[in-house]
């Protein structure tokens, strides 16, 4: 579409553009705002925009009440560690699918993706049973483990269709020239592959972050990642919007800087790969 | 590639991968409908026994079953409807030419990222209620009375929540394959007269077709498990006027303790789910060959 | 010293057979070319030779010892890709050095042997470049640079000259057999491009269906082919053949006749015809003749040929040039 548009249509589809797409970040950007206000000036009527006492007590005021980089700090072990072993989990399992396919790997490439299509509400009971036995309920290594195997087929398959990019030939020529498997990966593979497993472990800690079934479910004050936290919000007690806006902003900031790198990737591993 | 040596290798490759996920698979799923035939509840320990298909009778004689597999398929369908109409619209419009393409994007995308309780919460308190929200507040500017969204529409104000969170996964998708529609086809079209409307019904809507289909798959996958912002707006009311399928299990289970006849749902609801997965599967497997 | 030896070698992939038996014996600093159409298994073949596929039976052998379960980098091959297979993130000096590094040769011995590679290649000022930016000549030159610093007991080639322009082409061909008089190492080469296989090779193994129709020399094969298959594909323009009423005078099924060995005139001679498109190349004209409806027989002439579309002329075959074939396409000698 490389064609010259009149300047007054632009104008017009810039205007336009605009105004919708604030109208649609306006409540993220509403959060933030109120994030900075008293109490009082949250619930002001008419509603100050950007003139009001800008305040950072909220912040605190969030944290000496709930603790609540204990919370930050599950989210942070859950998504990633969740994310990371996914990863080395699937980096193996991608490798065979891609550059040793079988006649079966079509279908267990498929049944993985079945798997994530299992509805978490329906495996909900015997997970919290097996979890209340083993010890394992409001544990951050039982959602790391619950969280791992949920991400699993999204993993897989993405890199699975990165690694499918680079040519077979790449590794053959690695072998012939005197590689072993460890160091066809080490040297060849993961080098070529690391934009792709880079986009992979992005998008997975994003979803992990953002995950509100067996966070929800499976936590409670001790392994309650921000999820389970900001619920906590929903009995309130007395004012409270200027500390729910900090307390989401603080919940959203790492996750939205994250998700407008992965714009790209989000398309790919959330259609597994049926758009391109 | 493929020498019996790189092949025994790769066998021991995937295992892990394999056996995990069917363990995650197997287990829970012969368990919850092991647990759907038994009499079980979580408050009489011990007291367990066959219950044969009684749960799945009460469970489906329950009029509160059906309500919930109709709130689900509202909810469902209410946001399909938003995000796929609201999507094209989005991605024709990010797809022409103005200034801050990029920056409107981001914009338009950044919901996505919003975790579910947050985006619930906000929309709950900040907006829709009907003292501090800013609707009421807007309603109050026009002469109009405050209207309470969660009392009096509790289904239409969850559904414009979900489908705020996931209107820019449509975008995002519609945008990227109405970016690799070839422009000279449109300029063809246009050459022979074309207008932008039959452009649009013509060749640009049987472009996005597939795209849509995949849009509304997946998107069924998850709205059909929407949870935590029921949870965090509603708990599923007034009366049972929010709780769909995936609320109604948790309800029956984890606060009503009644492990089987939660069983006998979660069966139901991964029927229901398989259906749509079926041909979400097929479309997959199909590219796949590609 | 590096002979190889093929016994019985076959390849099946599941139900299908795509080598179905091959003896072969590739002699010391033999320049060997496999060719024949696309998909009758040349890269099949290679790859078993090269250790990156298994055999579904039969025994090769390097220098007398049996390789037939050896890993690929144990062979002391070294392979160059059609596609080249150059490590993208590695400038040219690490992927030449690549294989010296997995031998676990020191830094500077590395350093040396890339260095003097470069030179043979005309790589040197190119030493700190990416791959992705050099040109398909350059990128040949690094995959070749990359299969000579080990120093194998033989080099194996698949199609590497075929992404190349027709030009690079030709000097590439000049390039890599005068590395192999330098050298004198073996090589396999494998194409698909009956030319390329002619000007290069010190012997041809012809490949149809997984199949040796034919091994010798280049004029061998082109003078005193074994079967149509042969005497089809090698040679440019094809050789023609004739119709079965000429064939049985002469005692044969068919009879074949190069370009070369007819003679054209517009006076008199033994077939007449009509002469359709002519080719000028300068030196030689091909001259296209229709025979009959639904026959054609291409005639070389001299550059200086004043033939005319829709001219009839009459043609001669040289007797003493046929080539005759027997019902099952053998060659009758
Ligand atoms: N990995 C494989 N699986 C199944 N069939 C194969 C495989 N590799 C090659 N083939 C088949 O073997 C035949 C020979 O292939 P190849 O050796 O690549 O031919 P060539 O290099 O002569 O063009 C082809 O019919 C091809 O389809
Ligand atoms: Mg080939």
């Amino acid at each position: 579409m490389a064609r010259a548009v009149s300047t007054r249509r632009k104008i017009t589809f810039t205007v336009i553009a605009w105004v919708i797409g604030i109208a649609i970040f306006f409540p993220i950007l509403w959060t933030i705002l109120t994030s900075f206000k008293t109490e009082g000036e949250a619930i002001a009527s008419p509603p100050s925009f950007l003139f009001f006492d800008w305040t950072l007590e909220n912040y605190t005021t969030v944290q000496e009440r709930s603790n609540y980089f204990l919370h930050f700090w599950n989210s942070v072990v859950i998504s990633l560690g969740s994310t990371v072993l996914g990863l080395i989990i699937a980096i193996p399992a991608a490798w065979s699918m891609a550059f040793v396919p079988g006649k079966r790997t079509k279908d267990v490439l498929m049944w993985m993706l079945s798997t994530k299509m299992l509805p978490p509400v329906g495996v909900l009971i015997p997970i919290y049973l097996l979890f209340r036995d083993a010890g394992l309920l409001d544990t951050r290594t039982g959602l790391v483990v619950v969280l791992t195997l949920m991400n699993l087929p999204i993993i897989v398959w993405m890199l699975y269709t990165y690694f499918r990019e680079i040519p077979g030939e790449i590794l053959e020529a690695a072998r012939m020239d005197g590689a072993g498997l460890r160091e066809e990966i080490i040297y060849i593979l993961t080098p070529m592959a690391v934009p792709g497993i880079a986009s992979t472990l992005l998008l997975n800690v994003i979803l992990a972050w953002n995950e509100a079934f067996w966070t929800l479910n499976l936590t409670a004050a001790n392994a309650a990642p921000l999820t389970a936290f900001i619920a906590s919000y929903s009995s309130p007690e007395g004012l409270f919007y200027a500390k729910l806006s900090a307390a989401s902003t603080m919940a959203i900031a790492p996750i939205l800087i994250l998700g407008w790198f992965s714009q790209k990737q989000l398309v790919r591993g959330l259609t597994f790969g049926a758009v391109k | 590639m493929a020498t019996e040596h790189s092949r025994a290798t790769a066998r021991l490759m995937i295992s892990p991968a394999v056996l995990l996920l069917l363990a995650w698979m197997i287990v829970p799923l012969a368990l919850t409908l092991y647990f759907s035939f038994l009499r079980y509840n979580l408050l009489m320990p011990g007291m367990e026994e066959w219950a044969g298909f009684l749960n799945y009778k009460f469970f489906l004689t329950d009029p509160a079953f059906f309500s919930a597999v109709w709130k689900t398929l509202e909810l469902v369908g209410g946001v399909l409807i938003i995000t796929v109409v609201g999507g094209i619209l989005l991605a024709l419009l990010l797809d022409q030419q103005f200034w801050g393409q990029g920056a409107v994007r981001i914009l338009v995308i950044a919901p996505f990222f919003v975790m579910p309780t947050v985006s619930a919460l906000v929309w709950k308190n900040m907006f829709m209620n009907p003292v501090n929200g800013l609707f009421a507040y807007l309603a109050k500017v026009f002469g109009l009375p405050p209207f309470d969204f969660l009392a009096q529409a509790p289904m239409l104000s969850i559904i414009m929540i979900v489908a705020w969170e996931w209107l820019p996964f449509a975008t995002l998708i519609l945008l990227t394959a109405l970016q690799s529609l070839d422009s000279e086809q449109l300029e063809a079209a246009e050459m022979d007269g074309a207008s932008f409307i039959s452009r649009f019904f013509y060749i640009v809507l049987p472009h996005l077709s597939r795209a849509i289909t995949v849009v509304i798959l997946i998107q069924t996958i998850f709205l059909l498990s929407t949870f935590a912002e029921i949870l965090v707006t509603t708990n599923g009311g007034p009366g049972t006027a929010t709780t769909n399928l995936t609320y109604l299990v948790y309800v029956q289970s984890l606060l009503q303790f009644d492990v089987g006849g939660g069983s006998a749902g979660g069966v139901v609801a991964i029927i229901l789910a398989n259906i749509v997965a079926i041909f979400l599967m097929r479309m997959i497997g199909k590219n796949l060959d590609a | 010293m590096s002979a190889i030896t093929l016994k019985n070698v076959t390849k099946r992939f599941g139900d299908v057979t795509v080598i179905p038996g091959i003896d072969l014996s590739i002699e010391d600093g033999e320049f060997v070319v496999f060719v024949g159409p696309s998909g009758c298994g040349k890269s099949t073949l290679l790859r078993l030779i090269a250790g990156l596929e298994d055999v579904s039976a039969g025994v090769i052998d390097i220098d007398g010892a049996d390789v037939t379960g050896t890993a690929p980098a144990k062979r002391g091959l070294a392979m160059v890709f059609q596609s080249y297979a150059l490590y993208p993130h590695m400038s040219v000096a690490g992927n030449i050095g690549f294989p010296l590094r997995m031998a676990g040769e020191s830094k500077e011995a590395i350093d040396k042997k890339v260095r003097a590679a470069a030179a043979t290649l005309n790589l040197t000022d190119y030493l700190h470049r990416k791959p992705r930016e050099l040109s398909g000549g350059q990128r040949q030159r690094v995959a070749i640079g990359r299969a000579i610093v080990r120093e194998p007991k033989g080099f194996l080639f698949d199609e590497p000259l075929s992404n190349l322009d027709a030009a690079l082409r030709v000097n590439m061909r000049l390039e890599l057999s005068e590395l192999h008089a330098q050298l004198k190492t073996t090589m396999i080469y494998v194409t698909h491009d009956q030319v390329e296989a002619m000007t290069m090779a010190d012997k041809i193994v012809v490949l149809n269906r997984g199949h040796i129709e034919q091994v010798g020399s280049p004029l061998t094969l082109y003078n005193k082919p074994d079967n149509l298959f042969v005497a089809g594909f090698i040679g440019s323009p094809k050789m023609n053949f004739l119709g079965p009423t000429y064939a049985k005078e002469h005692g044969a099924a068919t009879v074949g006749v190069r370009p070369e060995h007819i003679k054209i005139s517009k006076e008199s001679g033994l077939i007449k015809g009509t002469a359709g498109v002519a080719e000028h190349l300068g030196s030689d004209t091909f001259v296209h003749v229709h025979v009959a409806p639904d026959q054609m027989i291409t005639v070389r002439t001299s550059g200086d040929s004043v033939l005319r579309h829709g001219d009839t002329v009459w043609l001669t075959p040289d007797e003493d040039r046929l080539h005759r074939f027997d019902a099952q396409g053998k060659a009758i000698r």
